[in-house]
């Protein structure tokens, strides 16, 4: 099944890298337009140095040979960069900030939701949900700003944006980030875990005597997730795009702000790096979401 | 989901009919008053620093928003619905085809595609709702999908095909009237969704463009004076919190409802 999962997951990689490739040729514009027109033989060589004068089939074979050997091309902008280069210093900090925030948001949202479900009905349950959906409607560029304000303006506890040697720049993005996911999260893992309980072997489980706790524990827990890990892949798509304008608005050297600005100043081979990137990883998530199923409940484990 | 409808409500009404009632409009750039506090010179929430009022932006920000996000919901009802519905009725390899495609896109970093094509296709607020119609009708696609597969094996639509009522015919007569109520419900949640998208795209410079507002814009604007103003990041972010926030309460106890009546 993994291997079946693989396959299908190249072709999709191809596609859309392909028509990244084609989005981005078919645009108006290109890297080499500045503010001062460049002489047309200085743009023909710089064109032909990096092989823009051929055909647009030639061009994604091209790239598609290179990218095969593992290398993204240069950056049309950032002169004497290659993108993998770029890459390599910028998705540290993307894949810190989104692991902290995923970490975050799974303990944060499981515990609300799981204890949501066995308070299901009362008051308790109602409050935490109404909250879960309130995270859920907060986007990132006005949590992201807003936080700022208070802890970094107002209250002076954090740093408003960049970098420092310590860890406390980390906390405003990664709860800026980790907020709305939480809330998805929360949600998922009380719908699991109530439909969970009021099925035929926890009933049973309840008749013979077993304890509430180890009915939890043992019978209950790893099917009730099973949503939770499903949504594994589209919190990945979440974080990634969210760290774009978290990145922005803290100031972060992160993958997101390239690719931005990639797209704003038609520096093809970043910004295709990046979108081949983020869809690996996402196409990586959900094959891991896949894992994580098998494991929570067996019965999936076949076909 | 009353109290979630009726603050929508409120805020789609006084977008649509408040900046009437003002004497200012949005883009109106006035020198005498630049950056006034909140309730001076007849400018309830101040003016910015290029002297416009920021209540008629609010207001025209909120109902550009809302405006992207209703046509945006409406291009991805359609082909979601038209989707859905050929690939359950037609069923068989056509159907697994279809559905492919709707996996395989829902495996794509979409966000990133809408800004590729924000930056292909230039600004266009028109392209800005048709970007984010092509890519929020998945979800729909997979549920109208769904319910036209239960619904073909029921028996009036049975009996329609036995009294030899034409496929067109059935399918319009009896099928879709029966799809729409499970459309309006994700057609409700996928609003906010896309109110969402778009205020992100505007933030970021890639939506609607100046003079035009919205409230991502209005949102990147307030952040960027809110040490010496906070009212300019609270007041467009607390309006475009409080739309998805009720919108996606409402359509989701709307889904609810439709799932328990269903039962």
């Amino acid at each position: 099944m993994i291997a079946q999962r693989l396959l299908t997951a190249i072709p999709t990689l191809l596609a859309i890298i392909i028509l990244s490739f084609i989005l981005m040729r078919i645009a108006p514009g290109g890297p080499f337009d500045g503010e001062r027109p460049l002489a047309p033989e200085v743009r023909a060589s710089l064109e032909a140095a990096y092989g823009l004068d051929k055909s647009l089939p030639e061009q994604v074979w091209m790239y598609l040979s290179r990218l095969a050997q593992g290398d993204f091309g240069p950056s049309m902008v950032y002169r004497d960069f290659t993108v993998s280069g770029l890459i390599a210093e910028a998705l540290p900090v993307s894949l810190l900030i989104g692991g902290c925030a995923l970490v975050l948001a799974a303990m944060l949202g499981i515990s609300a939701g799981l204890w949501a479900a066995l308070r299901a009905g009362k008051w308790q349950d109602e409050v935490l949900m109404l909250g879960a959906t309130l995270l859920t409607a907060l986007p990132t560029f006005v949590t992201g700003p807003l936080l700022a304000l208070i802890f970094g303006l107002w209250l002076g506890w954090l740093p408003v944006s960049g970098q420092n040697d310590g860890i406390n720049w980390l906390i405003l993005p990664v709860v800026a980030l980790a907020l709305p996911v939480t809330g998805a999260v929360a949600k998922l893992a009380r719908a699991g875990l109530a439909g969970e309980l009021g099925s035929d072997h926890i009933r049973a489980a309840r008749a013979r005597g077993i304890a509430p706790l180890t009915i939890l524990r043992r019978h209950a827990l790893r099917p009730a997730l099973v949503p939770v890990a499903s949504y594994l892949g589209p919190a990945a798509a979440a974080l990634l795009t969210g760290a774009v304008v978290i990145e922005t608005v803290f100031g972060l050297p992160g993958l997101g702000r390239y690719f931005v600005q990639g797209a704003l100043n038609r520096d093809y081979p970043l910004v295709l790096g990046v979108v081949t990137l983020y869809a690996a990883l996402i196409i990586l998530f959900n094959l891991f979401a896949d894992l994580i199923y098998g494991w929570l409940d067996p019965r999936m484990r076949e076909g | 989901m009353k109290a979630a409808l009726i603050i929508v409500a409120v805020i789609a009404l006084a977008a649509l009919f408040g900046p009437l009632l003002l004497p200012y409009d949005p883009i109106s750039i006035d020198w005498n008053s630049v950056r006034v506090g909140l309730f001076t010179d007849g400018h309830m929430l101040g003016t910015d620093d290029l002297g416009r009022d920021r209540l008629a932006r609010l207001l025209v920000g909120t109902r550009v928003t809302l405006s992207v996000a209703l046509a945006a919901a409406m291009v991805a009802l359609v082909i979601g619905v038209a989707w859905g519905a050929i690939a359950g009725w037609v069923g068989g390899r056509t159907d697994e085809l279809m559905m492919r495609i709707v996996d395989g896109l829902y495996a794509l970093p979409f966000m990133f595609v809408v800004i590729l094509l924000m930056v292909v296709f230039g600004r266009s607020i028109l392209l800005v709702f048709l970007g984010i119609g092509f890519v929020e009708w998945l979800t729909m696609a997979r549920v109208v999908r769904g319910q036209v597969i239960a619904l073909k094996q029921r028996p009036f639509v049975l009996a329609a095909e036995a009294a030899g009522s034409p496929a067109r015919a059935t399918l319009i007569r009896h099928i879709l009237p029966n799809v729409a109520g499970v459309a309006i419900a994700y057609l409700m949640l996928t609003v906010p969704h896309v109110v969402m998208i778009e205020s992100f795209l505007s933030f970021l410079g890639l939506g609607v463009q100046e003079p035009m507002t919205s409230l991502g814009i209005l949102v990147n604007e307030g952040a960027e004076e809110m040490d010496m103003n906070p009212a300019a990041l609270l007041l467009p972010g607390g309006v475009l919190i409080a739309l998805i926030a009720c919108l996606t309460i409402a359509g989701e106890r709307f889904r609810d409802r439709l799932a328990d009546a269903a039962k």
